[in-house]
């Protein structure tokens, strides 16, 4: 059975793409075979943060209007086995899916025997946000600890209900998961930033996990190297949770706590 | 920098309560509109109609929600009633004149009713 998982938001420049970059890289990694699919046609960046931006021949919209084939389109990774990259259109527009398109590029990866595909939505919900969450059977909600990206994942919760093809064809509902990114627990702690409790009690979601503020995630995605793949880091831990939770396991949420500092950083950090 | 923080711990803006709050009323009333059934608006309408023919109010002053608790919907009405003793002594006006009009309606009502029993009695005999 093939899962499908899109990782939205609403909101931009929360992390979505880094998010469905570790997702997918942590579920092949523990040899599901998975494909990332890149919806942001016209803005394509999930080759850059997979670092398979030179590799790129056809994308997505090649795929859909059937100017290419399934293994001519989809980029293998290097690093793990099990893990494939399909690109966006750099250079077409979004109106150039189509519902049946996708559905047909979807059905040819189920036939192609992927455990999962993981869809990285663009931000905004216009039509490339609600064409990477039609097909979801789960969602992965991506939200910082910040005012506007809260009211965002509230909206696309309420898109996800209303307008997934599961709503549209009352089957059971699209599987939510809350995945808090940006995390800064010192700041939580005196009272700047919404805690953990505040925005699930604000969105009412179960939490899949917590990938703390870090400068790991940002070095990786220089690099073009998914931030599951540096296990040393907090994110990269935090995102390997979220998949062992994805798969069904329930593990105590960390990276919560303020890290100990000394005196001399506390009177001068 | 760190070094003023160090003697000002606690007493900083707690400004995450204040998103919390903001956001609190802001999703409730972003999901009030999108959980309701269809006829909802127009259900809101029809009462606020029904409320205005009495009671002179804005056409914000009526909220309608449908809430669910355990396995049934429960419609929850909010009016809004003026404050100001012009416009209640003025509604009250209108409910008085509302309800002597009823009784005239029922009156005459009954007063045919009464004229069509003695006719049909009439024929009879």
């Amino acid at each position: 059975m093939t899962k499908t998982i899109v990782v939205t938001s609403g909101k931009g420049g929360v992390g979505k793409t880094t998010t469905s970059a570790s997702i997918a890289t942590g579920l092949a990694h523990r040899g599901f075979k998975t494909v990332v699919i890149d919806f942001d046609v016209g803005l394509r960046n999930l080759d850059l943060v997979m670092g398979c931006e030179r590799r790129v021949v056809y994308d997505l919209v090649n795929l859909v209007n059937q100017e290419s084939s399934l293994h001519q389109t989809l980029i293998k990774d290097k690093r793990i086995e099990n893990l494939y990259i399909l690109p966006a259109s750099q250079t077409r527009d979004k109106d150039a899916l189509t519902i049946e398109g996708i559905a047909r590029v979807m059905h040819k990866l189920k036939k192609s025997g992927f455990d999962y595909i993981v869809c990285d939505s663009p931000a905004g919900i216009e039509k490339g946000a609600k064409m990477a969450l039609y097909f979801a059977d789960e969602a992965i909600v991506t939200t910082n600890p910040e005012v506007s990206s809260v009211r965002d994942s509230d909206r696309i919760l309420g898109i996800l209900q209303s307008e997934s093809r599961r709503s549209k064809m009352n089957e059971t509902p699209v599987k939510e998961h809350l995945l808090i990114t940006r995390y800064n627990p010192t700041r939580v702690k005196d009272g700047q930033m919404l805690s953990v409790d505040d925005i699930v009690d604000l969105l009412a979601i179960p939490l899949l996990g917590i990938i703390p503020e870090s400068s790991t995630v940002l070095d990786c995605s220089n690099e073009g190297k998914p931030v599951i793949l540096d296990d040393e880091s907090a994110a990269g831990q935090a995102y390997s949770d979220a998949i062992d939770r994805l798969l069904g396991e329930s593990k105590p949420h960390r990276f919560m706590e303020t890290p100990k500092k000394g005196l001399l950083s506390r009177l001068f950090g | 920098m760190g070094f003023f923080k160090f003697f000002r711990s606690g007493k900083e803006e707690q400004t995450a309560k204040l998103a919390k709050d903001r956001l609190q009323v802001l999703i409730a009333h972003q999901r009030s509109g999108k959980d309701g059934p269809d006829y909802l608006p127009m259900l809101r309408q029809d009462i606020l109609d029904v409320i205005k023919r009495y009671v002179s109010v804005g056409d914000d002053a009526l909220s309608v929600q449908i809430e669910q608790q355990d396995d049934c919907d429960v419609l929850e009405l909010n009016v809004t009633l003026p404050e100001d003793a012009e416009s209640t002594a003025k509604a009250s006006d209108v409910a008085k004149r509302r309800s002597l009009e009823r009784q005239k309606e029922y009156q005459e009502r009954m007063e045919k009713e009464l004229k069509k029993e003695k006719e049909d009695a009439d024929n009879v005999t």
